[in-house]
C-alpha cells in the first residue's frame, strides 16, 4: 500500500494494471449477480408455487419451474377465501382515502411550500414525527374513539383513518412538488393581471398535476397494503381487505395450503407492484425532494 | 409570521401568499390531523397512565404510574424489547450495508443495471403480508426453495430444517426477510444521496492515484453522509416499530423468540384488552425512537432553515 506511486502521465498502461481493472469489473458483476438472485428468488419462488399442481407442492425434492403449471390455485383461493369482496373492500378504502386525503392535502402543501414560517416547520416536523410514533400508541385511543361513534368494524372508519395516515406523507411529497413549480411562473401571471385563483388553476395546477396523481396512486398503494389497521378495526369476515384475509389462509397451526396461498398472495401484489412500476420514478423523486433534502 | 413574507416582496398582486389568507387553505387537512391523529396521540399517552381495559363496566381510573412499575417487571416485556433491539439493530446494519453497496454498484455503468433497477422495487411494492408469505413458502421445511438449494449444495440435512419453528434459526430468518423488505428503499435512497458527489472531485482524487477506497472515504462518503444518517434513522425507527412482516412470519413464536414489541402491545390490547398497559409499553417504545428521533430532526430543521 505504501510504495504505491501515482501512474506518470505518459505511462503505458502496464498489463497489471488492466488485469486489475478487469478484475475489478468481474467482481462487480458478480456482486450484481448476487444482488440480483437475492432479490428475485424469493418472488420467482412464490410465482412458481402459485402454479404447481398439489403433487409438486408436496415433494421433499421442489421444483424451480413446475413440471405441469395449473391454474387450479387460482380457482381454489377463490373458493376458499372470498377474495373477490376482499379485494373490492381493499379498492374502496384504498381509493376513497388516497382521493380524500389528496383533496386535503393539496391546498395545505402549497402553503407550506410557499410560506416559511414557523407553522410551516412546525407543520414539517409533525410530518417526521409522525411517521415514527409505534401504531400501537395511535391505534388504541382511535379505537375507543371509533367505538364511540360506532365506527369500529365500519368500512367508513378504516377509510377515515387510512384518511389521516396518509395525510403527512401526502404533505411531505406535494410540498416537495410545489417547491419545483417556480413562484416567478405565478408572478409572471400575476403581472398579466390573472387573479389568484386563475393564476392557480391555470398555470401552477397543470404542472403539479402529475405529482398530485404520483402522490395520489402512492397513497392508494400504502392503504391496498396496509394491514395492522385493518386487522384491528375489521371484525367481520365480509368487511375485510385483502392483506386480513389473506392470513387467513394461513390457517390456525400455521399450517397452509401453500398453492392456493401462493397464488392468492401473487393476485394481492399485482395492483400495487404495476402501480409501482408506473409511478416509481415521480416516488422517488418527490419523496427525496421531501424527505432527505439537506 | 407575517414578517417572513413580507419580507420576501411587494404585497400587492404579488402571486406570494400572505400569511392572513392561507387558513381555509390550510383547515382541511389540518383538522382532520389534529382530531383524528394529534388528539388520539395525547388520549394515548394518557391511557398509559390509567386501568383502561376493554369491555369493563367501572370507570377507568388514573393509576399514576403504575403500569410503568408493572412493565420493569415484566419480564416477559423486558425479553421482547431486547428482541426489538436486537431485531432493529440486526436488519437496519445490514440494511444500509447492502443497500450502499448496491447503490454504488448502480451507480456505475454496468449491463445488468436496469433489471436491478427493476427488481429493487419489488420489496417495496410488495404489501408486508405477502412479503411474510412469500418468505414462508422460501422457508418451508418441506416444499421450501432455500432447504432444496442446501441440500443440492450438499450442505443442509436431508430432513430439512425449519427455519422458522427453531428456537436457534427464527430470529435470523425473520431478520433476513427485514433486510430484504427495506432494502431499496434505502438504496434508492442513497442513489439519490450519490447524485450530490461532485464528479470533478471524483475524478481528480482518482488522477492523483486515490484507490477505490481512498475515494470512497474522502469524496463519496461525505457527500452522502448527511442522507446515509437520515435514512439509518428513520429505518431504525420504523424497524423497532414493524408489526405485519413478523406477524406473518412467526406471530412471536417460536416461544415468544420473535415477539417484537408492536407484537407484544397489539396482543395486550387486543387478545387480553389491557388498553392502558399496552398504551404504556408504546410510550416505553417511544422514549428509544426519541432518542433517534431528536437526532434525525435536529439535523432536518437545520437544512429546512438553511435551504434558500
Amino acid at each position: 500500500m505504501t510504495q504505491d506511486v501515482p501512474p506518470r502521465e505518459s505511462s503505458w498502461p502496464g498489463r497489471r494494471r488492466v488485469t486489475r481493472r478487469t478484475a475489478g469489473r468481474a467482481g462487480q458483476y458478480l456482486a450484481l449477480l448476487c444482488y440480483l438472485v437475492f432479490l428475485a428468488f424469493p418472488f420467482l419462488w412464490l410465482v412458481s408455487t402459485a402454479f404447481k399442481p398439489p403433487r409438486e407442492l408436496g415433494t421433499l425434492h421442489p421444483t424451480w419451474i413446475p413440471r405441469a403449471p395449473t391454474l387450479d390455485n387460482f380457482r381454489t383461493a377463490f373458493d376458499e377465501q372470498p377474495l373477490l369482496r376482499a379485494a373490492a373492500n381493499s379498492l374502496l378504502a384504498a381509493a376513497v382515502s388516497a382521493l380524500v386525503a389528496i383533496v386535503l392535502a393539496t391546498p395545505m402543501a402549497y402553503v407550506l411550500a410557499r410560506l416559511r414560517t414557523r407553522f410551516a416547520r412546525a407543520a414539517t416536523g409533525w410530518v417526521v414525527v409522525s411517521q415514527a410514533f409505534p401504531l400501537v400508541l395511535l391505534i388504541i385511543p382511535l379505537f375507543l374513539v371509533l367505538k364511540a361513534l360506532h365506527l369500529v368494524d365500519a368500512r367508513a372508519g378504516l377509510v377515515l383513518v387510512y384518511v389521516v395516515w396518509s395525510l403527512p406523507f401526502a404533505l411531505w411529497m406535494l410540498t416537495g412538488y410545489v417547491r419545483a413549480v417556480p413562484p416567478e411562473l405565478e408572478e409572471a401571471a400575476a403581472v398579466d393581471g390573472a387573479g389568484r385563483l386563475r393564476t392557480l388553476v391555470s398555470v401552477t395546477g397543470p404542472l403539479l398535476a402529475p405529482g398530485i396523481v404520483a402522490t395520489g396512486l402512492f397513497a392508494f398503494i400504502t392503504a391496498w397494503n396496509e394491514f395492522f389497521f385493518a386487522l384491528v378495526l375489521l371484525k367481520s369476515p365480509e368487511k375485510q381487505t385483502m392483506p386480513v384475509v389473506l392470513t387467513h389462509f394461513l390457517g390456525a397451526e400455521g399450517v397452509a395450503d401453500l398453492g392456493p396461498l401462493a397464488a392468492a398472495a401473487l393476485l394481492a401484489t399485482l395492483p400495487s407492484l404495476l402501480l409501482f412500476a408506473v409511478i416509481q420514478r415521480r416516488i422517488t423523486g418527490g419523496m427525496l425532494a421531501g424527505a432527505v433534502k439537506n | 409570521m407575517k414578517g417572513a413574507v413580507a419580507a420576501r416582496g411587494p404585497a400587492h398582486g404579488s402571486a406570494h401568499l400572505s400569511a392572513r389568507g392561507t387558513w381555509f387553505l390550510v383547515a382541511p387537512a389540518l383538522i382532520p390531523i389534529l382530531v383524528l391523529s394529534v388528539g388520539p396521540l395525547l388520549y394515548g399517552i394518557a391511557l398509559a397512565f390509567t386501568d383502561a381495559q376493554s369491555g369493563r363496566t367501572e370507570a377507568t381510573r388514573w393509576v399514576g404510574l403504575l403500569n410503568f412499575s408493572d412493565l420493569l417487571q415484566d419480564t416477559l416485556f423486558w425479553d421482547s424489547f431486547r428482541i426489538g433491539l436486537v431485531w432493529a439493530v440486526g436488519v437496519t446494519v445490514p440494511q444500509f450495508l447492502l443497500a450502499l453497496g448496491l447503490a454504488l454498484l448502480l451507480g456505475q455503468d454496468l449491463r445488468l443495471r436496469w433489471l436491478a433497477r427493476a427488481l429493487a422495487i419489488v420489496p417495496w411494492a410488495m404489501p408486508e403480508v405477502v412479503v411474510g408469505i412469500m418468505w414462508r413458502l422460501v422457508y418451508h421445511p418441506d416444499a421450501g426453495v432455500l432447504n432444496e438449494t442446501l441440500r443440492s449444495l450438499g450442505l443442509g440435512p436431508d430432513e430439512g430444517v425449519d427455519w422458522l419453528s427453531g428456537t436457534a434459526t427464527a430470529l435470523l430468518a425473520v431478520v433476513v426477510v427485514g433486510v430484504w423488505a427495506g432494502m431499496p428503499q434505502t438504496t434508492v435512497t442513497l442513489l439519490a444521496g450519490l447524485q450530490n458527489v461532485p464528479r470533478e472531485l471524483h475524478e481528480a482524487a482518482a488522477m492523483d492515484g486515490a484507490g477505490a477506497w481512498r475515494r470512497f472515504r474522502t469524496v463519496t462518503w461525505p457527500a452522502i453522509k448527511p442522507v446515509a444518517l437520515a435514512i439509518s434513522s428513520l429505518n431504525f425507527i420504523w424497524n423497532f416499530n414493524s408489526f405485519a412482516l413478523v406477524f406473518v412470519l412467526t406471530d412471536g413464536g417460536p416461544g415468544g423468540r420473535t415477539r417484537l414489541p408492536m407484537l407484544f402491545a397489539y396482543e395486550e390490547a387486543f387478545r387480553y384488552g389491557q388498553f392502558g398497559y399496552a398504551a404504556a409499553m408504546g410510550l416505553a417504545m417511544v422514549a428509544v425512537i426519541a432518542v433517534l428521533l431528536a437526532v434525525y430532526l435536529s439535523r432536518r430543521l437545520r437544512g429546512e432553515g438553511e435551504d434558500r
